[in-house]
């Protein structure tokens, strides 16, 4: 059951309560087998001064919930929470862990809210009211993304066979109180950073290491070369993005210039003028929907894998990881025989060691085969509604 | 599919419904174009067929475009079925058979055209020069087909010569094309790129345009200055048009204390017809240059969205490259490629743009300063009326003081005086006269050829927009197919 938003922002008197659009169902990145036992999405949002409340809405046949049907009220933090409890639990180094949700961002939105209202006066009140909602519009779109992010992660993290089953996830869904997770501080970010700088240095020896098989192998230059195209390509069609938004924003002000000139103009060129700027509203409104839906099918496309082939090489850099220290502990192991010392204890590090090397490794090999299949789908999907998006505007274009 | 082209019409109203049936004639200079297929079946017409019901209108501007006799059709009326290639020179086709029909002229028939630019000299004292051709059927001139070389200062000294004799009269003078000295600088140091060669093109197309207005007004056509530079092979080299020249400097400082004067004039309007052309132009200045930053605004975005388009393309090529999968590596270098050419017509359009829209609006910018310029030196020949009135009236009152006090001598040299400023009142008044109604003349003039020019350059613009709509399409098909 879908229902609408409520936009509500404390940004001065410009704001009025927003009215919202039916949320409409947005698995785009990710082919998912949602079955009945368990169901997440996000049926509502609110957009208060700068944060998100989300309504986390589950339906679920599983015994371990205390009803068939609930929702929450959550944040972005939250869901960091969530995504770093997976991260470090040692039991998922085995599963590409679904990415976290970027943070809801509508800083770059809300600067150009203010700059609106400080030149209120220096523009027309058409002008005016053309860009106030055209900016709405904006921050309707960015709003929507993040809640189609949010609810993607957690369909992947409900659709994952091992992932599901995760107590914490079942807080996250159930507890109707706040979770109380409170954003890093400063101390802990800076411990973030030192054991990223840390993790990076050892990835980067890791790495060198060849493996013993060739799927895995592959799979590692392959991931490393899809990644940083992957990266290359998101940010270029970013700013062509821009670009393309920036044209639309001018073709915007032509268009209204041109409609004053025709409006002031007393000869015959009156009408030729309006009806030029009204070929110029049209083909704003074109681009800018083109713009956007560049956007949403390409860009967010290339955003979602990137962050989820980053993932896909954390998952194989702990298994690399987990065959080094396997390694270590053999070559311990025999050190230990040849002494003859803490032979047991040796041992049972290097079982330890081979059992958790070898559960990666199997589970790593599924992972990154669907992995593949999903990105296959996801892309063909978007190309093919991408495709069919433009050839519509072009058809609307051409009349 | 063919569409004929309308008999040309004495009327201008055409109506567009369907697919017109017209004789395929060979009308003169257009019929290079390619026929346009059934394309514009399509509602361009609609848009267009509206065009022409207005021009229809009982207007002056429809006396205008009619020709005396057989004229190339009015082309930049029936766009749809026209033959016009986006290349043309737009003034090939304006009819040149009517201007000032107030005055009975006789057909005015003269194309000129700047062409071949060529770099003459080196290193800082290199300069371009142009080859200015004339053809023309007139008996003003000496001959019906002549050419002349000429360089950019010699334009400006025209322009300062036809200022000097007929701003100060109230004939609107069009404005030479601006000084660069970063584009000169590049074109001397001999930077053959694209941005030296569109700057050269640029000033190329800006020249042929400044004489096309210049020779159509009749009184400046006539001028023996704009006869020598049009057809005498050498010039007298204008100096004074230099940037950095004394007579540069002094024009400068000219210009500063006319703007102070012109604050401190406060004139009687008692001619509404002016106030309201005043108001006019002001408004129109404002909101032409709005326009034109608007323009090249776009433009320049435009190319960076093709630039931007272009990079996305090799990158997407890359990743269809690394791509296991073969069917979607295929698909995404599609996409790659398609996004090229895509990006080809975004650059092309932006030259279309650029070309069309953006230099007729900078050019009216210029124009209507122009014509502020003008109404301006009406304002000062106000002045100077009013003021040889209040002399008068000053001398009156000494001389009847002195009659008072009874000085014959000095009476009679107060009388000289007053009978000479009488005579320079009087004078001052006729020129007023005078100056209103030329400025009256002119201004009518102008908004003729405003409105021509501009209809011409949005339907240029909206047929070649066409024609990118229509690739554009093509170029989607194509995408539609390689995702399936």
């Amino acid at each position: 059951m879908r229902s609408c938003y409520g936009l509500i922002c404390g940004c001065g008197a410009l704001w009025d309560v927003v009215s919202a659009l039916p949320l409409q169902p947005r698995a785009v990145n990710v082919d998912l087998q949602t079955d009945a036992t368990l169901q997440v999405d996000i049926s509502d949002a609110l957009s208060e001064r700068d944060k998100v409340k989300f309504t986390v809405h589950t339906k679920s046949t599983l015994p371990n919930f205390k009803q068939n049907e609930f929702s929450v009220v959550r944040q972005h933090e939250e869901f960091i929470w969530l995504h770093d409890s997976f991260v470090e639990n040692e039991e998922y180094a085995g599963y590409i862990i679904p990415p976290a949700p970027p943070r809801p961002d509508f800083d770059a939105s809300r600067e150009k809210l203010q700059k609106l209202g400080e030149g209120e006066g220096s523009m027309t009140k058409e002008e005016f009211t053309k860009m106030k909602q055209e900016l709405e519009a904006e921050y309707l779109a960015i709003f929507k993304k993040t809640v189609a992010m949010h609810e993607v992660f957690l369909c992947r993290v409900a659709a994952h066979p091992v992932l599901r089953k995760d107590l914490n996830f079942h807080v996250f869904l159930e507890y109707n109180q706040d979770l109380s997770v409170r954003g890093k501080n400063k101390k802990e970010k800076l411990e973030d950073f030192f054991k990223n700088v840390v993790k990076s240095a050892d990835g980067v020896l890791v790495a060198g290491v060849k493996d013993v098989d060739d799927f895995f192998e592959h799979e590692k230059t392959f991931l490393l070369e899809y990644h940083n195209r992957v990266k290359d390509a998101s940010a270029k069609s970013d700013r062509m993005i821009r670009s393309h938004k920036n044209a639309a924003d001018d073709i915007n002000r032509i268009a209204s210039s041109l409609y004053t000139l025709g409006t002031q103009d007393s000869t015959d060129l009156c009408k030729f003028f309006l009806k030029v700027s009204e070929l110029f509203e049209k083909t704003r409104k074109i681009e800018s929907r083109v713009a956007a839906d560049e956007d949403l099918k390409l860009a967010d496309l290339l955003k979602y894998y990137l962050r989820e082939s980053q993932a896909a090489k954390d998952l194989l850099y702990r298994r690399s990881r987990a065959l080094v220290d396997y390694e270590n502990a053999n070559k311990a192991l025999d050190k230990a025989r040849a002494k003859n010392r803490d032979v047991l204890q040796a041992e049972t590090s290097q079982q330890l060691c081979c059992h958790k090397f070898e559960k990666i490794s199997e589970s790593a090999k599924q992972e990154l085969i669907d992995f593949k299949t999903r990105r296959v789908a996801a892309f063909r999907k978007n190309l093919v509604e991408l495709a069919e998006l433009e050839l519509k505007h072009a058809k609307v274009t051409m009349t | 599919n063919k569409v004929e082209l309308p008999p040309p019409p004495e009327c201008v109203c055409v109506k567009l419904s369907g697919p017109a049936s017209l004789p395929a004639e060979d009308i003169s200079t257009n019929s290079n174009g390619p026929k346009q297929d059934s394309l514009f079946d399509d509602d361009p017409e609609d848009l267009f067929a509206e065009a022409t019901e207005e021009v229809s209108l009982d207007s002056p501007e429809r006396d205008v475009l009619l020709s005396d006799g057989p004229s190339p059709a009015i082309t930049p009326i029936t766009p749809p079925c026209s033959l016009i290639t986006p290349h043309i020179d737009m003034f090939t086709h304006c009819s040149f058979d009517e201007i000032e029909e107030e005055e009975g002229g006789d057909s005015f028939d003269m194309h000129i055209s700047v062409s071949d630019p060529e770099k003459v000299g080196d290193g800082m004292n290199a300069y371009m020069a142009y080859k200015v051709s004339t053809k023309t059927s007139m008996s003003l001139f000496r001959s019906q087909d002549f050419s002349v070389k000429r360089r950019f200062s010699d334009f400006l000294g025209l322009h300062s010569k036809l200022a000097s004799k007929y701003l100060h009269i109230g004939y609107i003078v069009p404005p030479a094309p601006e000084k660069s000295i970063v584009g000169m600088t590049k074109v001397k140091v001999g930077k053959e790129d694209q941005s030296s060669n569109e700057f050269v093109e640029k000033r190329r197309s800006a020249l042929e345009r400044y004489l096309m207005r210049t020779v159509k007004h009749p009184t400046l056509l006539k001028d023996p200055d704009v006869l020598q530079f049009l057809e005498s092979s050498e010039l007298p080299r204008a100096v004074s048009t230099q940037a950095l020249s004394s007579a540069g400097i002094l024009r400068m400082v000219n210009k500063a204390a006319e703007a102070v004067n012109k604050m401190t004039i406060k004139m009687n309007e008692s001619d509404a017809w002016f106030e309201e052309k005043q108001q006019h132009f002001d408004n129109l200045d404002l909101q032409l240059r709005k326009l034109h930053a608007s323009v090249e605004s776009l433009v320049c975005h435009r190319r960076e969205l093709s630039v931007n388009t272009a990079l996305f393309a090799k990158s997407a090529a890359m990743l269809g490259n690394s791509e296991d999968h073969t069917a979607l590596s295929r698909a995404l270098s599609q996409l790659a490629e398609v996004e090229e050419k895509i990006d080809q017509l975004h650059q092309d359009q932006a030259n279309a743009d650029f070309y069309c829209f953006s230099e007729l609006l900078g050019d009216y910018v210029r124009l209507i300063t122009a014509v502020k310029g003008v109404f301006d030196h009406r304002m000062k020949t106000w002045q100077k009326w009013q003021d040889g009135q209040i002399l008068l009236q000053k001398k009156r009152e000494a001389e009847a003081k002195l009659q008072f006090n009874n000085k014959p001598e000095k009476l009679q040299q107060a009388k000289d005086e007053m009978r000479e400023l009488e005579g320079k009142v009087q004078q001052g008044e006729r020129d007023f006269e005078l100056i209103s109604k030329t400025i009256r003349k002119e201004v009518s003039r102008f908004e003729k050829e405003r409105v021509k020019d501009f209809k011409t350059i949005i339907i240029k613009y909206l047929e070649s927009l066409v024609q990118t709509q229509q690739k554009v399409k093509n170029i989607i098909i194509i995408i539609f197919s390689i995702s399936y």
